[in-house]
């Protein structure tokens, strides 16, 4: 008697040409020299970023563009520690929501440049931009501290202005 | 059962590769067509069902960054179906069934630019004992379509009828990528790829987005039934020239009397055997849009014969039927019969 | 609207690696069990409802059309369900609604994962093109959300970990639990490892095969104790938008005081619950946004929620114990089911009359609940 077959390998490959559609590549666009611009909804008037084609409560789509600072407030955060496949980062490392100033809604990004025990509710940090930018979000590697005291951040996780 | 109306309809033209919009501009852009049809806020949308396919689109959980066209907030009551929007359609009809909701909106979106569909198709099949053949759905479709000739049920010359069809009635749609002009015999002079079927045998496939807004009790075509059936996924079960599904979902639906279809053929030879099963003959007009030989979106094209068989209804048909299928040679098969009121 | 009731439930022995079975193997394990339970046959249903999270999980699109044969759909209504973590609950709502509108009389209702064919922490890793470089896993994304839970209500570290010790226990009374932790207890857990601060290694469900199956009838002859669908909701709001409480999300709210309208009766009134806690933060997180507590960390930390409490949560052991994706919710509407009936076995609760049955999923935003009864509504 051989051995029972119990599983078989199939390796599956699929490629897709994904575009980016009309209000990501302006945000490419902007990327690509040096800029964060979001989007204003027309009827709730606030600031997404990265911009959304519609606004997710409104149901309209989100015409006026609007630069946003480098610059932001950390307001929650997890540190991860787990490896895992399909990983680009080695743990530990700090993924955060951070609200840059200017935008209504937290861009979940890194939190480097510091200790992971540094990273805090409510730490001031700003973007590092890779040198050559490229037309993606990853043009911006992590946030970093920016040295400027720490915002008042409110139980709801909003920036107490 | 409680009388459902369909109030509003909309799509966006099918393109051959839409590259302008995301999913969530394809739903934003076709949502609000179709509430506008309806003259419906939406607001005032008590129950949201979609259809769409990972697989398709090239990403898990594809149809939650679409909800951003939706405007889900306030919380909204919603579904969602890894099948085409005719399915989800069905989903809101039974939802309405319930009868603490009037209204629903229903959408379905897909690009089949982004990715190999045929490649994501052939991954349908049973994983153990078909998929790792790498048979093609268009090589599946040709051995139905085969095995239609060896019954003496159609010949080559009707596969190249059912595209001639299509492209003449297709010309008239503004919707859909112009047809190229052709004859029976230049089609039949192609060469084949999957023998019996040729290139253009195969339906052209799109992008695009489709809506309906549904209403208990409205104005507008009326809803008089509504079913679907599954077959074995097993070929080798199946006798592939007949599709006891389609023929019991149109039982179930009350398909008489019938003056449009909108029947969803992959393949120019299924036409065939779509006609015997659903009882469509020459005195009904079949496909005024075309049909899916001149344009099929994934995941859409179900839910676009729903929305062509009610303009059929409002150009003045009395009964319309819609058709749509998934899976490997017409497996799975759902009817909806329309009536004017 | 027909009355509707569970009259047969089943479920797999959930494990990390179901190698013994195929997928159409896994289905029809709980598939047969459901219709033994019912006294039921295939030939007796006469639709079917599947449910799974994203088929990337298995790489089968689909996978519906190739497992109808397994689950005698052939020649009937097959329909596929897809809300993303939720999906188990919403397969069993749409099912219920398939009997309550009168459509059919019989219906099956499945829902699995086989998690081990693939990698599922790559499946929901997957970033597409120009989005941000973050690729931190489920974990990763409700880590931040549980943090801000522990800042807001300034709750203790330990209500995580007694959580984990409950569900866990819980678990040893449930023969088809994944995991079987006789040792587990609060200093275990606090010292199992940190993966996403602030969350610990034994607060995290487990990645399980499995499958859960129910038969909803209108038609109750002959059966014996069927729990009643009181009520039932989907409901769903946008993963990202500015002013977003995600902590305790208003479509959660919302799903909470749907099926209570729909019961005619207040929070109160539920004897227990099955909520759907992948980590252990979540429970008290659910009771509050549910309206089944004040304060949910105090509730837990009172001892509330253990099986001799005021009110019992995951007596099965919960997700916590075992997690195959797309069943997770239908095991939450089903164990709600079982302890109606009083069929839980070793779980089974004293007083269980009404039941909460709750799922989740995407970005804490696509919910479904039910509540059933043992008394016909």
């Amino acid at each position: 008697m051989s051995a029972p077959v119990t599983q078989m390998k199939a390796p599956t490959r699929l490629e897709y040409l994904v575009h980016a559609g009309a209000t990501t590549t302006t945000f490419l666009h902007s990327i690509l020299k040096g800029q964060l611009v979001g989007r204003r909804c027309p009827v709730c008037h606030k600031v997404y970023i990265p911009p959304r084609g519609a606004c997710p409560t409104c149901a309209v789509l989100c015409t006026d563009e609007v630069p946003v600072s480098n610059s932001g407030t950390v307001t929650t955060f997890s540190i991860v520690r787990i490896p895992f496949e399909g990983q680009r980062l080695t743990p530990p490392y700090a993924c955060a929501h951070i609200v840059l100033d200017g935008a209504d809604v937290p861009l979940l990004h890194i939190v480097g440049g510091c200790s992971v025990d540094e990273v805090r509710v409510g730490m001031r940090v700003e973007a590092v931009w890779l040198e050559i930018p490229q037309p993606t979000l990853a043009t911006v590697t992590w946030f970093k501290p920016n040295g400027e005291p720490d915002r008042a951040v409110n139980d709801r996780g909003e920036v107490v202005p | 059962m409680r009388s459902i109306s369909i109030a509003g309809i909309a799509q966006l033209p099918s393109k051959l590769a839409e590259h302008h919009m995301d999913a969530a501009e394809l739903v934003q852009a076709v949502t609000a067509l179709a509430l506008a049809d309806a003259g419906i806020e939406r607001k005032q949308i008590g129950f949201v069902c979609s259809g769409s396919s990972d697989y398709i689109m090239g990403q898990p959980f594809s149809f939650v960054m679409a909800l951003d066209g939706v405007g889900a907030w306030p919380p909204i009551r919603e579904s969602h179906v890894e099948m085409d929007g005719a399915w989800a359609l069905y989903e809101a009809w039974v939802r309405l069934q319930h009868g603490d909701i009037d209204t629903a909106l229903v959408y379905s979106f897909g690009k089949s630019s982004v990715g190999n569909v045929d490649d994501a198709l052939g991954m349908q099949l049973d994983p153990y004992y078909v998929a790792p053949l790498g048979v093609s759905p268009m090589a599946l479709a040709a051995l139905q379509a085969r095995a239609l000739l060896d019954a003496r049920f159609a010949n080559e010359r009707d596969f190249a009828q059912a595209v001639m069809r299509a492209r003449l009635a297709g010309a008239r749609n503004p919707n859909i990528p112009t047809p190229t002009a052709t004859t029976v015999d230049a089609l039949l002079a192609a060469p084949w790829v999957a023998s019996p079927l040729r290139a253009h045998d195969a339906a052209v496939r799109t992008d695009g987005a489709a809506a309906i807004v549904l209403r208990a009790g409205g104005p507008g075509p009326k809803i008089t039934g509504f079913a679907h059936r599954i077959e074995p996924h097993a070929l080798g079960v199946r006798d592939l020239t007949t599709s006891p599904s389609a023929r019991r979902a149109a039982d179930d639906a009350g398909a008489s009397r019938i003056d449009v279809a909108e029947i969803h053929t992959p393949y120019a030879s299924q036409e065939t055997i779509l006609r015997n099963a659903l009882g469509l003959n020459d005195r009904m007009l079949v496909n005024p849009s075309g049909g899916t030989l001149v344009a099929e979106t994934p995941m859409v094209a179900g839910l676009l014969r729903v929305v062509e068989a009610t303009r059929a209804i409002r150009d003045g048909a009395h009964r319309a039927l819609a058709h749509a299928t998934s899976g490997p040679c017409l497996q799975h098969n759902l009817v909806c019969v329309l009536e004017s009121t | 609207m027909i009355p509707t009731a569970v009259i047969g439930i089943g479920q797999t022995r959930h494990a990390a690696k179901r190698d013994d079975v195929s997928m159409p193997g896994l289905v029809r394990e709980a598939a047969l069990r459901a219709l033994a339970d019912a006294g039921l046959e295939f030939k007796d249903i006469d639709a079917v409802v599947m449910g799974k999270a994203p088929d990337m999980f298995e790489g089968v699109p689909n996978p519906e059309l190739f497992l109808a044969d397994a689950l005698g759909a052939a020649g009937k209504p097959m329909f596929r369900v897809h809300t993303a973590g939720s999906v188990g609950g919403s397969t069993a709502v749409v099912a219920a609604h398939l009997v309550s509108s009168g459509i059919h009389k019989r219906v099956l209702c499945v829902a699995w994962e086989k998690q081990s064919e693939s990698n599922a922490m790559w499946a929901l890793s997957q970033t597409y093109p120009f989005q941000p470089p973050v690729t931190a896993g489920a974990g990763g994304y409700f880590a931040p959300v549980i943090r801000a839970y522990m800042s807001r209500t300034a709750a203790p570290e330990h209500v995580g970990w007694k959580v984990a010790v409950k569900d866990r226990l819980n678990a040893l009374k449930n023969p088809y639990a994944h995991l079987q932790l006789p040792d587990i207890s609060l200093e275990t857990v606090k010292a199992s490892p940190l993966l996403w601060d602030p969350i610990r290694y034994l607060e995290t469900c487990p990645s399980s095969d499995g499958a859960c199956a129910m038969v909803l009838s209108s038609d109750t002859a002959g059966v014996k104790n069927p729990a009643w669908v009181l009520g039932t909701s989907m409901r769903t709001e946008p993963l990202l938008f500015a002013g977003r409480d995600e902590v305790t999300p208003m479509a959660g709210q919302l799903a909470s005081k749907d099926v209570c309208a729909e019961a005619g009766i207040t929070p109160a009134q539920i004897d227990c619950a099955e909520l759907y806690v992948p980590f252990s933060w979540y429970e008290p997180m659910w009771l509050e946004n549910l309206g089944l507590a004040e304060s949910g960390w105090r509730a837990v930390d009172r001892g509330d929620t253990e099986m001799t409490g005021k009110l019992p949560i995951n007596a099965s052991g919960g997700v916590l114990s075992s997690n195959p994706i797309g069943a997770s919710g239908m095991l939450r509407f089903a164990e709600a089911a079982l302890q109606v009936r009083g069929a839980a076995g070793a779980h089974q609760l004293d007083r269980a009359r009404i039941a909460m049955g709750h799922a989740y999923g995407g970005g804490s935003q696509f919910f479904s609940t039910w509540l059933v009864g043992a008394e016909k509504p």
